[in-house]
């Protein structure tokens, strides 16, 4: 496998000597000269210097070639920008963004370049999960499937806890695909109950979370 | 005819001033209030006076943008320092707020006829210095 990463800053460089301590062909691209020089005393021709998001540049880095293309400069425009031409010029299967400005993940998601990730988001994640009062936790969004995958944990005194899966009240296009009981986790049945405490994991169509989680809060806020 | 002007440069506070005087509605945004100064050089009234609109914001800020008046815009045209703020801007007026013309400049020439070929009214005035420069260097 063959992967350009643009940025040599701390994320791009560790990426770099992950992906070559795992034995993968890198090309680290940096367009600060100082700090070209520097990263080059250790990975030597594995670092590239130049403005990846000039088309010569990605040429002479190999995009032809590359099997994944990641950017992670400091500048989200610079990374949608390198993301879409690797994609959409050069046929690159697979990329990943830096959304440095959370506020630009909009951007990245109108001109498809997907996945972006930003750490600022992926702090916030680990804080609602670490936080339970945020009650419910995003674990996976397949956006382009329109799908996500939400944890919840069940309130001592909720509607759904001391009920069969079957009879908690859930919207259509909704599901309890996992309990997670004192540390182990299984798939429910239809007459499984569900207990305080447990946590719950639902696959559901985005939106329908503020129709769920009526059903486990602690002081039981829907009619049950 | 309304006409969204995103940095006010030498070349965006130029076109906004022509495109004032021939009679469009016309704004202009940016991120230094300082660039306000361009307008107004050499005129006899402010530009707001004169009529024109100036929003400071930043170029991906959408509430700038909309403030700016990107959703009544018939033509936008990015104009900032940066090839890359322009090309991304003006995919987000022609996608986003479906702008009937959108105008990029671009001084990479490279990116500039990609983005060209992609859809986009590209403007290279590097492109433009080649073609001058080459026909009098070999005149």
């Amino acid at each position: 496998m063959y992967v350009i990463i643009a940025g040599a800053g701390k994320v791009g460089w560790n990426l770099a000597r992950e992906l070559i301590a795992k034995d993968r062909e890198v090309t680290l691209v940096e367009s600060d000269h100082a700090r070209y020089r520097v990263v080059e005393e250790e990975l030597e021709h594995a670092v590239q210097y130049g403005d990846a998001t000039e088309l010569w540049v990605l040429e002479r880095a190999g995009i032809q070639r590359a099997d994944l293309v990641i950017a992670v400069t400091g500048d989200d425009e610079d990374n949608i920008l390198i993301c879409q031409m690797a994609k959409e010029k050069y046929g690159v299967q697979r990329i990943v963004a830096r959304v440095n400005n959370p506020r630009n993940l909009q951007h990245f998601r109108l001109l498809d370049v997907q996945p972006a990730v930003s750490a600022t988001d992926l702090i916030l994640r680990l804080i609602e999960h670490e936080v339970p009062e945020y009650g419910l936790i995003q674990l996976l969004a397949l956006e382009e499937e329109h799908l996500e995958i939400i944890e919840l944990e069940v309130g001592a005194d909720s509607d759904a806890a001391g009920r069969r899966v079957q009879d908690i009240e859930l919207p259509d296009g909704s599901l309890i695909i996992s309990v997670l009981r004192g540390g182990a986790g299984f798939v429910p049945k239809a007459d499984s109950v569900v207990q305080p405490g447990d946590q719950v994991l639902l696959i559901l169509d985005p939106g329908l979370e503020s129709q769920i989680t009526p059903q486990f809060a602690p002081n039981g806020a829907s009619p049950g | 005819m309304f006409i969204l002007i995103v940095g006010s440069g030498r070349v965006g506070s130029a076109v906004a001033k022509r495109s004032l005087d021939a009679g469009h509605e016309v704004s202009v945004l940016d991120s230094d209030p300082l660039s306000h100064e361009r307008l107004d050089k050499d005129q006899l009234t402010t530009w707001e006076d004169a009529g024109g609109r100036f929003t400071v914001s930043t170029a991906l800020e959408i509430d700038g943008l909309i403030e700016a008046g990107i959703e009544q815009a018939d033509v936008f045209l990015a104009a900032t320092s940066g090839d890359n703020t322009n090309l991304v801007i003006a995919q987000i007026a022609q996608r986003r707020f479906k702008v009937r013309r959108v105008v990029v400049r671009v001084a990479d020439p490279g990116r500039a006829s990609w983005y060209a070929e992609q859809g986009l009214l590209t403007i290279c005035p590097t492109q433009h210095a080649i073609d001058q420069a080459s026909r009098v260097v070999l005149a």
